[in-house]
């Protein structure tokens, strides 16, 4: 099924807190796909990073869904090699806010098992953490 | 002064067929003009702009031997000339007339206030007719100009000027530092989208130069030096030796033959070698050989090291003793084509260009798949082929957020001539967005997809290499459908962006001429004026000015010869009497003023400063510079700014409160004039002072305004990359940090002297400027006169220092 997209307030909306959350003029991507095929981490990702933007800018709400964010590792690769000087790693991060603000999840670290603690990529647990400061 | 007393001064107000009169009281004014001094008659029309009005200032002038004219109208920069026309006419000199700008400047923004329109308007014709009392009756003069060009760049853009101006009968110097014509052009396998061989459209016009009796070709030639200006240009050529004699070489080839130094042809890119001796390629012009003076044995070690070519020339043309040569003449204008450079992949380090063997730039994919037409291939690029495009191009990374215009073309050229021979060859352009917007080009492109070239919408990210086949892998994503693709190919192109090229840079700084942001060389005008430069009698032809195609490179280049000409068919050029002048018995020759023009032109002769009048173009900036008051500007005299003033504020009562508004003639006061245009209303607490820069206002006069009455003063200019004077904004800051200092010491708010920089479109920014001033000025209270008369004294030694006390 071919989905339709809805462009209302709400999508601007959308679109304005991230761009407020994360500092940068996400408008201003003309989704080259350097991102994308730059990212060490885009072949575990559900959408590639040129699609999160573009759904960012389009204020599609649905991109939190998505795990893209949370697989990005901010190793700034699309950063230092995005033609329009635009820093990714900042939009990942503002949509990791919105999700963390809700404080909706918690992850006891407590009660994770030792084989998945070897498991589990540190930047996982890094995000995990840092939902109980969300 | 005598001037005043003789002066005979006509007023004329007019009501615009209502736009005026409907607002200020146009019989108040009149009867206002009429008793000021030296004021002999004052009259008003319903258009004064029509035959009528006109001829009613002409008749007027004959009878009542009027000497100066005010015309309260419109602006100056709608009727202005009109009204210098009707002066010429009538016998006089064009610029003893004012305009008082009642209509945009009075009765439009202040439509809802008749009663202070009017009183304005008064104002306006005051002080009017104070600057025109102290008016000059300059003349217009000329300068003798010849028909000689100096065309720097051989290239298609060079070229074409020349031949346009050769054929018309202009006498041509044409430079070119290479030792051939021809430039890029010649290089090119096939011209986009008709696939023209370049070099069989090129030659004959390169022949053409040789040929005609008006170019003078200095190849293998660098300008060292050019000075003066339009009409008088000296310019200091030097021609590298080529330690062959060109009037006995015939290009045989015998020498080439016997020569044991191979280094890389940079013709060629780099891809085949020449020998030290060598010609420059096969259609060069002129084809004649030379000896690459850092290769050449003889030349780098002992003369007598080797001498093959001696030997075997039947000609005896080749001379070691060969030395530079300088030659120096004389031109009227000036043509900079020096074209550009193009990017360097080296600066792309994930494209692996430097470390890479079938990683190449277009430019070496154009010179194989010419060598391969020719029989003579130099490598087979293989069968799957990618493109990059926009390396070097739209990419802040690398400080070039442009678009180099041409790569999307030229790859899909390259692309289609690759298929073309070998129709088995896979091939991707790899693009960010294709643009294909000229003559032909999406059908070309269109062309290109029928013959089965792919198109990827997707940037590169990174190269590698297969060390064991020597392919190259491509990462990219293919944005249209989100997948990675990481594929390998036989050979990878890079579609490299242009640059200014680097040889500009030195002629850039020898003629003054300014840069644009993204690193070319800027036009006077983006859309008026786009061949010419910021000097007068320079032009911009090609890819000096931005990246382009041939054919627009060849339609500027035509552009940039009929500029030239439009100036020097006339024989002389005329030139506007706004210039700055000296007045020679206050001149000490102290020299402070000689930095003050970027121009350079102002320098001391017979202990005095002197003003070349064909240089200036009238800023006024280097008034200010002088602590005896002996630099003037002609029409805004110091004499003539100073009454001009008094004269505004003389209107001011009791209580109320005045600032000036100085704006500059090119923005700002076409600023005021929109606004007024446009009907919004400011306060009627303001005045315009126009001037050709905000920096002709000297620190004297803003203090002299301050003791006249003002209670702030607000100097509007262009923004400096819009100027027509860019360096005045800093100026005018440096003459407003002296002034607050002053201000302060007197305890008067600095903030009553404000500098901002518009462009013509802030309509509402100027509005907010005025009344925010104004309101300002209101709220800090009234200056005391005791206060206001001590900001004048002492103010040489403030301003310049003890010494000049």
């Amino acid at each position: 099924m071919i989905k339709k997209l809805k462009l209302s307030d709400k999508n601007v909306d959308f679109l304005k807190k991230i761009e407020e959350l994360s500092g940068e003029v996400i408008t201003r991507c003309d989704q080259c796909g350097i991102c994308s095929a730059s990212c060490p981490m885009v072949s575990e990702m559900d959408i590639t990073p040129s699609q999160l933007m573009r759904m960012v800018q389009l204020g599609e709400s649905e991109v939190m869904e998505s795990k893209a964010m949370w697989l990005c590792a901010s190793c700034f690769t699309c950063t230092v090699r995005c033609p329009r000087g635009l820093d990714l790693s900042k939009v990942a991060e503002a949509l990791r806010q919105v999700e963390l603000r809700q404080a909706i999840d918690h992850i006891d670290v407590k009660k994770l098992s030792k084989d998945e603690m070897k498991r589990l990529p540190q930047i996982a647990l890094i995000s995990g953490m840092r939902k109980f400061t969300g | 002064m005598k001037k005043d007393s003789r002066a005979r001064i006509g007023v004329y107000v007019c009501h615009c067929g209502g736009n005026i009169s409907e607002v200020v009281d146009v019989e108040e004014v009149v009867g206002f003009a009429g008793k000021q001094p030296g004021v002999i008659l004052s009259k008003n029309h319903t258009h004064m702009c029509s035959d009528i009005g006109q001829q009613l200032i002409i008749d007027d002038i004959e009878e009542h031997d009027l000497d100066k004219v005010v015309v309260a109208a419109c602006s100056p920069q709608f009727q202005g000339e009109t009204f210098m026309r009707v002066l010429e006419t009538a016998g006089l000199s064009p610029y003893v007339v004012q305009m008082a700008n009642i209509r945009e400047q009075c009765a439009w923004p202040h439509f809802d206030t008749p009663e202070l329109a009017t009183k304005k308007a008064k104002e306006l014709v005051n002080a009017a007719i104070a600057k025109v009392r102290f008016s000059e009756p300059l003349e217009k003069k000329t300068m003798p100009i010849g028909k000689r060009v100096l065309v720097i760049g051989g290239g298609i853009a060079g070229i074409q000027a020349s031949l346009d101006l050769g054929d018309a009968g202009f006498e041509i110097y044409l430079v070119e530092k290479e030792p051939s014509i021809g430039g890029h052009m010649a290089q090119l396998s096939r011209t986009f989208p008709t696939e023209d061989c370049s070099a069989c459209i090129l030659s004959p016009k390169m022949a053409d130069v040789q040929s005609n009796p008006n170019i003078n070709l200095l190849t293998y030639s660098e300008v060292e030096n050019v000075e003066g200006y339009l009409g008088n240009f000296k310019v200091k050529v030097t021609k590298k030796p080529r330690y062959v004699d060109m009037d006995k070489c015939v290009a045989c080839g015998d020498c080439e033959e016997v020569c044991p130094v191979d280094i890389p042809d940079e013709f060629e890119e780099g891809l085949t070698t020449h020998t030290a001796i060598y010609t420059p390629f096969g259609f060069a012009v002129p084809h004649r050989n030379l000896i690459d003076p850092e290769a050449c044995i003889n030349l780098q070690r002992d003369i007598n090291s080797c001498g093959n070519c001696i030997e075997v020339c039947k000609e005896d043309a080749i001379n070691f003793n060969d030395k530079p040569e300088e030659i120096e003449f004389t031109v009227d204008t000036i043509i900079v084509a020096t074209g550009y450079d193009i990017f360097n992949p080296s600066e792309k380090k994930v494209y692996g260009y430097d470390k890479f063997k079938n990683v190449i730039t277009a430019l070496e994919m154009e010179r194989m798949i010419v060598k391969a037409a020719e029989g003579n291939p130099i490598r087979d690029p293989g069968k799957r082929i990618g493109f990059i495009q926009c390396v070097g191009s739209r990419d802040e990374q690398v400080g070039r957020e442009y678009c180099s215009r041409v790569c999307c073309m030229y790859a899909t050229k390259l692309a289609s001539l690759l298929k073309h021979s070998k129709p088995e060859r896979d091939i991707y352009v790899f693009y960010t967005d294709l643009r294909a917007f000229g003559k032909g080009f999406e059908e070309y492109y269109k062309r290109a997809q029928n013959m089965g070239v792919k198109f990827i919408r997707g940037r590169v990210a990174e190269v590698m290499e297969d060390s064991g086949s020597n392919k190259v892998i491509l990462k990219a994503e293919d944005t249209l459908t989100r997948q990675i693709i990481e594929a390998e190919f036989d050979t990878v192109v890079l579609s490299v962006g242009m640059g200014l090229s680097k040889s500009t840079d030195k002629i850039a700084e020898m003629l003054r001429l300014a840069k644009s942001e993204d690193g070319f060389l800027k036009e006077a005008h983006p859309k008026f004026k786009p061949v010419d430069t910021n000097r007068e009698g320079i032009f911009l032809a090609g890819t000096v000015q931005g990246p382009k195609d041939i054919p627009d490179t060849v339609a500027q280049a035509s552009a940039a010869a009929s500029r030239a000409v439009r100036l020097m068919n006339q024989r002389e050029y005329p030139i506007e009497p706004i210039v700055a002048f000296v007045h020679e018995e206050q001149c000490d020759g102290c020299e402070l003023c000689i930095d003050s023009c970027p121009l350079n032109a102002i320098s001391i002769s017979a202990e005095v400063a002197e003003v070349n009048e064909a240089l200036c173009r009238g800023c006024g900036s280097c008034v200010a510079s002088c602590p005896r008051d002996a630099l003037d500007l002609h029409m805004y005299t110091n004499k003539q700014l100073l009454e001009e003033i008094k004269n505004a504020l003389e209107g001011k009562e009791e209580g109320e409160t005045r600032i000036l508004v100085v704006a500059d003639d090119t923005c700002t006061y076409r600023l005021a004039d929109s606004v007024g245009t446009a009907k919004l209303s400011y306060t009627t607490d303001s005045i315009i002072i126009r001037v050709p820069s905000g920096s002709r206002i000297t620190p004297k006069l803003m203090l002299a305004a301050f003791k006249l009455g003002a209670d702030g003063i607000f100097i509007g200019e262009c923004e400096d990359r819009t100027s027509p004077f860019p360096h005045s904004g800093q100026v005018i800051r440096e003459n407003i940090t002296k002034v607050r200092e002053i201000l302060k010491e007197e305890g008067i708010k600095p903030e009553r002297l404000r500098f901002v920089q518009f462009v013509t479109i802030m309509l509402k920014g100027f509005v907010d400027n005025v009344n925010g001033l104004v309101n300002y000025a209101r709220e800090a209270g009234a200056i005391s006169p005791e206060k206001r008369e001590k900001l004048v004294e002492n103010v040489n030694k403030r301003l310049f220092g003890e010494e000049y006390d």
